[in-house]
């Protein structure tokens, strides 16, 4: 009885640390990082601080916002699957009730004349941070030639795409990078094998 | 089946996306043009809409997309799709698949990958700035000039301040331009 006592306490204390690091963080990405770290490894204990790192790099090269993928790994370490649900459930519910009200008032909202206008200035905002996130990650590239030559390429592939509109979607052209750099990787290995 | 729509859509973007919060953002874009979810004024007005509450940009694009075409159950859908994935994924690699990461065949996959996912970015960022510059084949100038001044603010007042200008702080800029403006 204590034990399914105390895993349901770690599971509550899961839920809400995870409720309350996603009604608080805005933005998403890496401003959720400090939040992350401040409540799950300071506070709390529930992985060290170079599991976050970890983490972090997992974020990285695996898809999905980072908070979603802490949530899933810390969940998963302090009860299994049914943390890592409970956790990942966890930082979804704010945002997804928050974003639920909004959906069923835009639509009237956009029809006030000032918010309409103010929203075609807030329009205009988005490509440039769309524009600021690619430069920041253009910064952090590795500088060598072939990311370089990859990232020009499908830069160019995708503006085409989307001036001429043609139906051919971002995955197909990340999976060609993908096969490419793989492709290269292998005849490479085989070249060392050789000599 | 609007459902499975959303479903199948949202899987799709969960699977890959890759590259932070923007990284997203051209996969979504590609599902809502290719179904006629969304257009690309209403996509721009829920990113500015996610930047400002709280929770990831992705997750909070989903919502509102299940939301706005089948109701709550569209929502729920729209959300566990683009959240599977990356669920999966970590509880593969924290149970056992850790070691597949470092894997030199996995890792050559992801050399090609990320630098693919920043020209994506790039150019999608680029078309939607221009795209809302431009109305009616001609150049609107009044976009035009409240994008060239964000643009100082975002870049140019970053020796000055020491400090990045925050995407909150710039949409409420821009909104308030926009008032003023139109």
């Amino acid at each position: 009885m204590r034990v399914s006592n105390r895993r349901g306490q770690i599971l509550a204390e899961l839920l809400l640390t995870f409720m309350k690091i996603g009604f608080f963080t805005f933005g998403g990405g890496y401003a959720m990082i400090a939040v992350l770290e401040d409540s799950c490894v300071e506070k709390r204990g529930w992985i060290t601080h170079d599991e976050m790192m970890d983490v972090t790099v997992i974020a990285e090269s695996t898809p999905g916002p980072i908070a979603i993928n802490c949530a899933t790994y810390v969940g998963y370490r302090q009860a299994g699957l049914i943390g890592a649900i409970v956790a990942t459930l966890g930082i979804i519910i704010p945002s997804f009730l928050v974003i639920y009200i909004i959906s069923m008032f835009l639509d009237d909202f956009l029809e006030i004349e000032v918010i309409a206008n103010a929203f075609n200035g807030i329009r205009l905002a988005v490509g440039i941070l769309i524009l600021d996130a690619a430069f920041n990650m253009i910064r952090k590239m590795k500088q060598r030639v072939f990311p370089r030559i990859v990232m020009v390429s499908s830069f160019v592939a995708m503006l085409l795409i989307d001036i001429l509109a043609w139906n051919f979607s971002s995955i197909s052209l990340m999976l060609i990078a993908a096969a490419i750099s793989l492709a290269l990787f292998v005849i490479d290995e085989g070249r060392m094998a050789r000599r | 089946m609007i459902y499975l729509d959303l479903l199948l859509g949202f899987l799709r973007v969960g699977c890959f996306a890759f590259g932070g919060a923007y990284g997203a953002i051209p996969l979504i874009r590609d599902v809502v043009l290719s179904y006629g979810w969304l257009d690309d004024e209403a996509l721009a007005y829920m990113i500015a809409v996610s930047e400002s509450t709280p929770g990831p940009i992705m997750v909070n694009l989903a919502t509102y997309i299940g939301s706005s075409q089948a109701g709550l159950l569209g929502a729920i859908l729209a959300t566990t799709a683009v959240v599977l994935p990356s669920f999966i994924v970590i509880l593969l690699i924290t149970s056992a698949l850790r070691t597949v990461l470092k894997n030199s065949y996995v890792q050559a996959v992801l050399r090609g990958l990320k630098p693919c996912i920043i020209g994506i970015i790039l150019a999608t960022g680029l078309y939607m700035t221009a795209s809302s510059c431009i109305s009616e084949n001609m150049l609107d100038m009044k976009a035009a000039i409240i994008t060239l001044i964000l643009a100082l603010i975002m870049w140019g007042t970053r020796p000055i301040l020491r400090k990045k200008i925050s995407p909150i702080t710039l949409i409420l800029i821009a909104a308030i331009l926009g008032v003023i403006a139109y």
